[in-house]
This record gives C-alpha cells, structure tokens and sequence, in this order.
C-alpha cells in the first residue's frame, strides 16, 4: 500500500483511547446520576411455570424500598426485534402469566442501595405452579411434548428452506458422498461490561437511557412501542462500553425494568445485571444439531449438499431466527455448489433464548462444513487445500438466488497459508494443523426490523477551525468502528485523523443506524461517511475553485490540509482558509454534509464479502486428551485495510473467542439450570493459553466498500472450530464432531480408536 | 458501626469511615470516585478490579478495604504522572492493546506491578502476570506486545 491514502492503511491510535488507557472514559457502569435509585430484578426459579399470584406487600414495607414493578405494570406487550413478524415478538420482559426459563424476570425493585433492592427480592412472594418442561430440542418437536407458547405447535418457532439445483438427482450422481452429524454448544458472550441501564424519566415524559447497547436505535424504538411512548420522547445514550459480541442489541431486562421503575418513580434508576444474571438470563449462542450430507465427482468436484438443523432455541425468538437463516446460508459458502438445500428448524425449549454470538450461526455452519470438506479430502485422497481452491467462490461469483460476490480474496488466502504449510514443514508426533475457510457478511441486507430510515446516515459539520463533527448512530462496542469511521471521514474530506470529532452515542444527536452487528458498519456506515464527506468538500471547493481559478479542465481534492490541482499539486490553498471563506461566504453557516447508505439490488444476505483461510496447530496429549494450541495463522481479506492495528486486534480476538467455543467454553444445564453460572466455573482461554497468532492481509479493493474495505470483525469467528477438529484429527488421528473439543471427549475418541 | 480508615491512593492520603463490610474496590469506586477501576465478577476471578497495593497486584473486589489500613494503593488513574502517561499506557495506545477498555485497568495495574519487580522478564512470565486478568476483545498477544515494548525500552524518555 503506498501513499494512495494520506490518513487509510496507516495505524493510528484510537479515538477513545486515551480515555480508555487512563481510566477516565465512563461507561454506564460508572453513571451515578443525582437522587438516583438502584434496581434489582426477580428470576423465575423455575423453567416453566404458571404465576399464579405475587405478593408485593412485604418487600414495599422494607425501608428503602421505593417501587417494585411486575407484569402487572407493563402495557403486556411482546418484545422482539423482528418486527415485521409481530409471533416473533413473544418476550414480555417482565412475565404476568407464565414463565418459560430459569432467568426469566417476573419483579424489579427499586431501592436507596443494592443491597437494599436485593434484600426486598427475597421477600416477594410469588406462587407459581410449576408446568412441565423441555430442555432438548429433538424432545421438543415431538408430538405431546409440553408447549411453551399457545402459537407454537409442537415448538416449532422458525422454520428456513434455502434451495437450488436438485440434491435427489444430483447425488445420484456423486462419486463419493458423506454423510455425517455434528453437535455444536453454547457459548456465552462474557462482556467484561454486564448488560445494565442507568433510566431517567423527566416529569416531562421524556424518558433517557444511558446503557451499554450495540443499537442505541433499536433500544429506542423498542423500549418506546414497549412503554407506549413516542420515539421521539425516548433518548438512548451509549457510553463507552464494555463490549457486545451480538447480546447487546435486543432490548434486555436491565433497560426495560429501570426505565419502567424510572417511569413510575420520576427518578433515576440503576440496573446492572450481575454475572450470573449475564450468564443465566440473557441471550447465548444457539446450540444446534447438524445434519449434512454432500457429494462430489471423481475429480473433486462438489455437486449436492444437504443440511437440516434443529436448533435450542430458548424460550424465545430473540435474533435466533436470523442465526437460523445465516446457518443455512453460511453452509454453503465459501463453495460453489451446484445443488444445495438447506432445512433449519428452531424449536423453543425452556431454557435461556439463543441468539446471536460472534459469527451469528457461521461459525457453527463452518465448523461443519470444514471437518467435512477434509473428510472428504481424505476419503477421495486429495489434499485439504487443493480440494477447497477447485471449489472456492470467485470474485463475480453469483450464489443462485442468494448473494453477489464481487471482490474475492479467498484464491490469495489459499495460496498464503499453503506457502506458510509447507515452511513449517513435518510436524513432531501428536502435533497436526488444520485448515478451515469462510465468508462473511459485511452487514445484512435483511430488514427484519422494518426500519423506514436509510440502514446508515451520517451528518458531517465542518467549523470555523476546520475542526470536523462527524454525527452517526453507529455504535461502538470496543471493535473501534468510531477509529474506523473517522479514519474514512478524514481521508475523504482531506484533514488529518485529530480534526475530527466523532458524536456516536447518542439518539438525540445522531441518525439513526441499525448498529453494530452482522459486521456492517466498516461497509453500510462507512459508506454514509464518505458520502456525507464527500457533500461537505464539495461545498468546501466551490469557494477554491473561486480562488484558484483553474483552467476548466482541471479539478480539485484536499489532502493533508491543502487544497490542490489533481494534474498541479504543487498549486493549492488552505483548507483552514477555504474554511473560513466559505462560512462567511454562506452567511455564517457551518458546512453541513449529508450521507447515507442503504444496499441495493445485492441479493439476499449481504453487498460484499470478507474471506479469510485459517490454519490451526495443535498438539494433543494422548494420554490425557488435553489439546494445546499452538498456533493459528490467518490469511484475511477485508478489502482495503482502514486501520491496521484495529484489523490485527479483530483477527487475534475473534481467533480468541472462536478457539474458546471451540475449545472449552461450554454451558452445561441440569433440567434446565445453567451449572457454570460464573466466571470461575465458565472457562475461557487466558493469555496462557493463548496461542501465538499470525495475521496476513491479502489485498483487494471491494467496489461496493468505501475506499474499497468490507468486513473484518465478526467473520473472523468461522473457520477456527473447523480448522481446530481437522488440527486434532491430522495430529492424532480422531474426529471430535461435537463442541467444544473437550479433552474426555479426544480421551474417549483416542480409547475407542484402540479397540 | 463504621470504622476509621488511612490509606494513601495515588499519592494522596485519606481518612474515611467504612462499614466493616466494605471492599476495596467499593471504596475506590464509591467513596473516592476512581471509577477507572471496573468490576466484572462476584467471584474474584476475572481480574478487572486489579490495583496495586504496596507494590502488590491485587484483585481489590477480594479484600475487605479495612484490611488496605495504612497500605498504598495505586490505581490506573495513578499511572499517568505530572501530565505524562506511563510508558505501559503509551504502549497499550500504539499496540491496540484494549479494545473495549473494560479490563484495561485491570491489565495496566497487573502489568506495572509485574514489570517493576521483573524488568526483564521472559514471554512466558508476561504470560502468567496477566493470565489472571479476562480480556474478552483482543485475544491477549496485543497486551503482550505492549509490554515487550517497555521491557525493550521503546517507550524510555531521551534525556
């Protein structure tokens, strides 16, 4: 990359990162707002069960106590973020009749302390009738079993078909074909930061949420249709926060119980969950058993592949149904299958929802989909990677009926971690690597949530001093999209990283944006930026084209503060000059900048595609069935790189995250109750297990990305789990096909393969 | 019945009167508004509270602040000094090594105790000063580098 970009490609620090470094950035955390209470919720101790009657009348004697909330107080409706399918908004947040999981909320309290609050739980009475209940998925679906919600027969929440081609015909005729099922867990999403919200409820019937949220738009609009109020009348603020992962953009029990105890009150209420409330009642990653068949000819030519998966759903929708459609998706990439068909199912059982994690079903697609395509290799003799390339996606492939790919990386991918296998060479006993592959969204095409705004739009407002304020709805949750989206608002504007000011936290403030999920604000966002950047510069050079005078042929840019003849850099002016011209010459108004950005005609699921070739080293101990990481090497393309610290810190961290799920994470139930609600029993991988991780970007310029960059964030989550089981299998001969690859399982697997 | 307590805090003496009850932590965060330092868990074993106490890396949600009588304790709003940001803080900036920062404080405070009792310490032994603190964002090998970057003296002032 050379000096094409003066601000894009270099690495800069962040944004938000000195406050960050010296404690000072507050999060919600932190808030503690004048006369403010604290709130606690109630859980249902059972996984399903009636209400019969909740007695309030000795916790509201407590001293301390201000107000306690149950079903009661709400309007009854359903939560849910797939509004334009209002069965699929079936959470109450607070229940009146029912409760469906062990988490679920039925009362919240407001008092002068926690403590307080907390104590005044213990003394609610609710009586309920315990139902029966239903942890498994499979169990669910049959005939009989007990029913979570009146308008689900047999469970069934969801169901997907994806299809083309003919699969019956086409594994006729096959040459080889596979057919196999894998199990995959749940994970939770673990934010250092639980979810929580600091309310406030104005006697003006204004309504303002500070809260930790990957959509401060969709909690506004959410908690506005929950409490009956106008959106407009309910500000979301987000503070710096303390990371998302895909839990935090539904509306969750924190935000919704503070802002009806706020309501009531007229005062400021406080809830944060405690980590065994993260762990117990909010959203995880969606276990599901997956079914799949595939062939191939002689050569290696894939021709049919067949999935079906049920998935646990929980006990309600959450963004599960989206994961159950991007499973089905995603299991067909990053391959050209000629015939393919996909049946997803996602069944509610009465356990915690499953939702999105991270990767929001790709990775538990990929983890499939990659031990296949190696047991496919080794059966037909080929080897791993020279099967994927012959069948790898290319750039201008079309998926049928589903996604345009237009910039493709994957063949340079290949080619990368092909040349660093063969450096590394033979591998001592008990040591294997394995490959795994993927594509990924750079932000979803798909309006579920039935927004009638631009998916991203952005207001750019450059001032007197040249200074720039860049208002957006993007939310950043620590991934730095606020580094990212300044980095773009400078490079096209001319002006250095320090100009800008990035306003991104606030609904009042900024438009709306669908927020940080699917791996879309680098791309959908992005591209609202340089549009609105582009409009504010080109009000900026009508004042130097004034000055200057060039000879009609010739145009203008800005870079690094100066405005210059493309043809004769060396003639330029001030943009801090042409600033000031141009304010007086407008009157005195400020230069205000408008962009936004919706995807069109771009197929189904997403505008572009980031692709990345992951291998995996491990070394197994056989007589303990410990698998060690050694280490993971991951070719990448993102498109045009924006910031590359940032990217490197997105390739180690979701490389991190995926090798936990892969690897030990795991939630574990007893009828129902989650056994590992903390951190001491939920394991996760530490800076000592982490492996040694090597980055390489491959380069390509994305034509639907801004200065050609797409995804680099979420994607990254797919091909780990795949890559580590094809790793254990080279290294020691077994093929664990359920997660998390536990070392009883590679023990069992190791015990079995003797016999 | 609150009970007197003395502690010194980023340099600066205090006297306070605490519930028998009270951690650490709750009195850095509530009482001295020093709310750089972030809490994660009930059980004492994410790593976020992490402070420095008479040298000493120390999860402050694990002790009672009656037991910090008398101690010195340095939190991540101690670390910068006259105006200038220590050379660990520098580091995290220019390796990326936080993300969502939750657990910066917690990763600064362990780090700093670490490396002014090893100054010149192995990866491994970098490794295990911070394996007691949970970083959910940036997979760890950042907050390495960082460090490697101060024992490399990258970041010593030129006098």
């Amino acid at each position: 990359m050379s000096d094409k970009y003066a601000v894009i490609g270099k690495s800069h620090i962040r944004v938000d990162g000195h406050a960050k470094v010296t404690g000072s950035a507050k999060y919600t955390f932190d808030i503690v707002l004048p006369n403010m209470l604290y709130g606690k919720i109630l859980r249902s101790p059972h996984p399903h069960a009636k209400i019969l009657k909740i007695d309030t009348s000795q916790a509201e004697k407590m001293i301390g106590v201000k107000a306690i909330v149950t079903g009661k107080d709400t309007l009854g409706h359903k939560n849910g973020p797939w509004r334009r399918f209002p069965e699929l908004c079936d959470e109450e947040i607070l229940c009146r009749e029912k409760v469906r999981y062990i988490g679920d909320a039925v009362a919240a309290v407001a008092a002068v302390d926690e403590d307080t609050a907390e104590a005044a739980l213990d003394l609610i009475d609710v009586e309920y009738e315990p139902l029966p209940a239903v942890f498994d998925p499979l169990e669910a679906m049959k005939e009989g079993a007990p029913q979570l919600h009146e308008h689900a027969e047999r469970n069934i929440n969801v169901t997907r078909r994806i299809e083309w081609g003919d699969v019956n015909v086409a594994f006729e005729k096959c040459d080889t074909i596979l057919e196999e099922q894998f199990h995959t867990s749940s994970q939770a999403h673990l934010c250092m930061e639980t979810h929580g919200a600091v309310a406030d409820f104005g006697y003006d019937g204004k309504l303002t949420v500070w809260t930790s949220t990957q959509s401060n738009y969709y909690i506004q609009v959410l908690l506005a249709g929950m409490l009956g109020m106008r959106e407009g009348d309910v500000r979301v603020i987000k503070p710096p926060s303390g990371g998302g992962f895909g839990s935090k953009f539904e509306l969750d029990s924190a935000q919704f119980c503070a802002s009806l105890l706020s309501q009531k009150l007229r005062r400021p209420v406080k809830v944060i969950l405690t980590r065994e409330e993260e762990f117990t009642a909010t959203k995880r990653k969606t276990p599901m058993y997956y079914y799949v068949k595939m062939g191939a000819k002689k050569d290696g030519t894939l021709l049919a592949k067949e999935v079906r998966v049920v998935t646990e759903g929980g006990a309600y929708t959450a963004m599960g149904s989206t994961a159950l459609y991007l499973t089905g998706f995603y299991s067909c990439m990053p391959y050209k299958w000629p015939n393919y068909r996909y049946d997803g199912y996602r069944v509610y059982t009465n356990t915690a929802p499953t939702s999105a994690l991270r990767g929001f079903g790709a990775p538990q697609a990929y983890f499939a989909g990659e031990s296949m395509m190696d047991m496919l290799a080794a059966k037909m003799k080929m080897d791993p990677i020279e099967i994927r390339r012959k069948n790898a996606v290319t750039p201008n492939y079309e998926v049928p009926a589903q996604a345009y790919i237009q910039s493709c990386g994957l063949g340079e991918c290949y080619d990368a971690i092909e040349k660093y296998m063969k450096e590394r060479g033979k591998l001592p006993l008990n040591r294997g690597m394995g490959i795994g592959n993927y594509a990924f969204m750079s932000g979803g095409i798909f309006n579920w949530f039935n927004t009638p705004y631009a998916f991203s739009a952005v207001i750019v407002k450059i001032n007197i001093d040249g200074k720039v304020d860049l208002f957006t709805g993007a939310c950043d949750t620590g991934q730095g999209s606020d580094t990212t989206l300044a980095i773009i608002c400078a490079e096209e504007l001319g002006v250095h990283l320090e100009d800008i000011r990035v306003h991104a936290d606030d609904t009042d403030l900024g438009p709306a944006d669908l927020g940080s999920w699917g791996s879309r604000e680098t791309l959908m966002n992005g591209n609202a930026v340089k549009m609105a950047a582009a409009d504010a510069k080109r009000q900026l050079l009508e004042f130097a084209y004034a000055k200057m005078k060039p000879n009609v042929v010739y145009d203008l840019d800005i870079k690094d503060h100066k405005i210059y003849m493309i043809d004769r850099p060396e003639r330029f002016v001030s943009y801090f000059d042409i600033v000031q011209d141009a304010i007086r010459g407008k009157q005195g108004q400020t230069i205000i900048g408008r962009g936004h950005y919706t995807p069109h005609r771009k197929g189904m699921v997403s505008p572009a595609w980031g692709f990345g070739v992951q291998a995996v080293e491990v070394e197994v101990d056989s007589e303990t069935g410990k698998v060690k990481l050694i280490e993971i090497v991951t070719a990448h393309d993102c498109g045009q790189v924006i910031n590359p610290v940032g990217v490197l810190g997105q390739v180690e961290g979701a490389t991190m995250l995926a090798a936990g799920g892969a690897f030990c994470e795991d939630q574990p139930m007893d009828n129902g109750k989650i056994l590992n609600p903390s951190i001491g029993d939920y394991k996760v991988l530490r800076s000592l297990d982490m492996p040694k991780t090597i980055g390489i970007e491959v380069d390509t310029y994305e034509p639907e990305g801004p200065f050609g960059a797409k995804e680099a964030g979420e994607g990254l989550t797919s091909p780990t789990a795949g890559a580590m089981a094809n790793a254990v299998y080279n290294a020691v001969g077994v093929r664990i096909k359920d997660l998390p690859i536990t070392p009883e399982k590679v023990l069992k697997a190791l015990k079995e393969k003797k016999k | 019945m609150k009970k007197e307590l003395r502690l010194t805090v980023n340099g600066q003496p205090y006297e306070l009167y605490v519930k028998p009850n009270t951690l650490l932590v709750e009195v850095l965060r509530n009482d001295l508004g020093l709310t750089g330092t972030k809490r994660g868990c009930e059980s004492s074993s994410c790593g976020i509270c992490t402070v420095i106490l008479n040298r000493m890396a120390v999860k402050s949600c694990s002790i009672l602040a009656l037991q910090a009588d008398g101690a010195e304790v340095v939190t991540v709003e101690g670390l910068a000094n006259g105006g200038k940001l220590h050379p660990l803080q520098k580091a995290f900036l220019d390796y990326g090594a936080y993300q969502c920062g939750f657990c910066t404080a917690g990763m600064l405070t362990s780090a700093k105790a670490f490396l002014d009792e090893t100054p010149k310490p192995t990866e491994e032994q970098m490794r295990e000063a911070i394996d007691g603190n949970i970083c959910r964002c940036t997979g760890y090998n950042s907050i390495i580098r960082a460090m490697r970057a101060v024992v490399n003296g990258e970041y010593e002032e030129t006098k």
